[in-house]
């Protein structure tokens, strides 16, 4: 059984074909680095994954069973907004609002429900850090907070968005290499999507590409090629290698860096 | 003081609706939705006034109609949220037709400072009764929803992928704020209503980061300001909607500032 399975999905947002006729297979265990332009789909595959956008055709098993919203198997991180009102509320109580947040009633943990935060909180190394007060937090450490949400309820599959975005380098790291680990630990797949490849190398497994309504799925050296990423863009565009880093560039322009540009 | 029917009655309803609204404020601060409480009691002024003008009660027309407010608001969800442009003009609306109900209905006016500014020195057994029960309506439907609408309101995304449906949620909320704001006004009038709702629960959390502590705090300090102010207007004679209000803006600016000093002393003795 694959973690993700996609079969010529179709996927339209606003009118529009954000994937088209995708085929793809994503086995267990992996760690996935998602990339692609601004608007090529990847949080809408990531929606779509969590059964929050219904695909116009194909079909979709996430771990073996239809992708439906709700699945405790699937743990998310959701791009990074401005924090609701503006609260001094602590991250333990940030991440502990996730543990069966969906039920009705109080929300006062049990036992076994403030053991599992503090389990995810310990997986990521952020029980001090959940002491303070989130908004008091840097952009790293509220990653760190939000990775140990994602972990309440043990998924196997994690689908994190735009983890590494606002974060400087060294930052960028610190997430990927804790991911990684936590990754490895727990032998779980892994979908991370990000503007740029860099920060990924030496982490991921395989790469998955969009552009263009299109996919391509594979190891780094398959997918970061010249002819594959300009089907994807449309464009001609190079892959130029230096030491261990992969520049793509369309022209006289580096495609990612002028992608994250926008996007700050 | 208390060998007063009216004190007793002022010191009951002023205790049931100051614990409400210190802990639905608290959600509604959290959310970031303090404004359109302010607006849903611009809707119930023209309820309440409309209401009078049909012959009906004044305060069953300001329950139902900022009831349908808070209701309608959450319907529509996100396309409303932030947007104060729209809520900003369904308040002046609601409160120029509150101002056209009075102008048809004359003998309402004197009624009409009552609204706008609160009367809880005024308050009947009868209307007692009523708080009391929307009151504790309100509490069970909030405990009820109170996880859900926790995670909803600091993860939405993540609240909707785990199966939470953020439309339900929200306007199960503002129908508890809608019924929260509609007690409120009986105590401190349509246009104080920020002071028992947003003063308290956000003084609490700048005191505590705890969720739990936050919601205790936020209820203790609306009743401490409720009824130290209704005191207050005994000694003084002055209205017990200003000393609220001064009590309520007092214990902010007084945290606002200790936050201020407790955060520049690191920095100065670093420098």
């Amino acid at each position: 059984m694959s973690a993700l399975s996609l079969q010529q999905v179709t996927v339209s947002f606003a009118g529009r074909a954000v994937l088209s006729d995708v085929t793809l297979e994503i086995g267990q265990g992996l760690f996935i680095g998602m990339l692609g332009p601004n608007g090529a789909g990847k949080t809408t595959l990531m929606r779509t994954v969590l059964g929050l956008i219904r695909p116009a055709g194909g079909r979709i098993r996430v771990l073996g069973e239809p992708a439906s919203s709700g699945n405790a198997a699937v743990g998310y991180i959701p791009q990074l907004r401005s924090l609701a009102g503006n609260m001094r509320l602590r991250g333990w109580d940030f991440v502990a609002s996730a543990c069966n947040g969906h039920r009705w009633g109080l929300p006062i943990l049990s036992r076994a429900g403030r053991q599992e935060v503090h389990w995810a909180l310990d997986m990521v190394g952020a029980t001090e850090l959940a002491r303070r007060p989130l908004m008091e937090t840097s952009g790293g450490e509220r990653q760190r907070l939000l990775l140990a949400q994602a972990l309440l309820g043990r998924p196997r599959l994690l689908l994190l968005d735009e983890p590494l975005i606002s974060l400087d380098p060294h930052h960028q790291h610190g997430v990927v290499t804790l991911v990684k680990q936590v990754q490895q630990e727990l032998g779980i797949t892994v979908i991370f999507s990000a503007h740029e490849l860099n920060p990924l190398l030496g982490a991921i497994d395989q790469v998955l590409y969009l552009g263009r309504g299109q996919a391509a799925l594979g190891k780094v050296d398959e997918v970061i090629t010249k002819p594959v990423l300009s089907r994807l863009y449309g464009s001609n565009i190079d892959v130029i290698r230096m030491k261990n880093r992969i520049f793509v560039m369309a022209g006289d322009v580096e495609v990612e860096k002028e992608e994250h540009c926008h996007h700050a | 003081m208390l060998e007063f029917d009216f004190m007793q009655n002022a010191f009951i309803a002023g205790g049931l609706v100051s614990v409400l609204a210190g802990v639905v404020g608290f959600f509604l601060v959290m959310r970031g939705q303090t404004f359109a409480g302010h607006a849903l009691s611009h809707v119930g002024f023209a309820g309440a006034t409309g209401a009078a003008l049909l012959g009906l009660s004044p305060m069953w027309g300001l329950i139902w109609v900022t009831l349908l407010g808070g209701v309608s608001m959450g319907a529509l969800g996100e396309r409303l949220q932030g947007s104060d442009i729209v809520i900003g003009t369904i308040l002046s609306l609601a409160l120029g037709l509150g101002m056209l109900f009075l102008h048809f209905f004359t003998a309402y006016a004197t009624q009409a400072t009552a609204l706008l500014f609160g009367n809880v020195l005024g308050v009947n057994t009868d209307t007692l009764w009523t708080l009391a029960w929307l009151g504790l309506a309100c509490l069970l439907l909030l405990a009820i929803m109170a996880r859900p609408l926790v995670f909803a309101s600091l993860q939405p995304e993540l609240a909707e992928a785990k199966g939470v449906s953020l439309r339900q949620v929200s306007m199960l909320f503002l129908a508890i704020v809608a019924l929260t704001t509609a007690e409120c006004i009986q105590i401190v009038g349509v246009l104080l209503v920020f002071t028992l709702m947003v003063g308290p629960a956000a003084t609490a959390q700048k005191l505590t980061s705890h969720l739990g502590t936050g919601v205790l705090l936020a209820a203790l300090l609306a009743l401490a300001e409720a009824w130290l102010g209704i005191t207050l207007a005994f000694y003084t004679d002055w209205p017990t909607s200003f000393w609220i209000t001064a009590l309520s803006s007092s214990a902010y600016l007084a945290v606002t500032v200790l936050h201020m000093l407790r955060n520049r002393r690191p920095v100065a003795s670093a420098a």
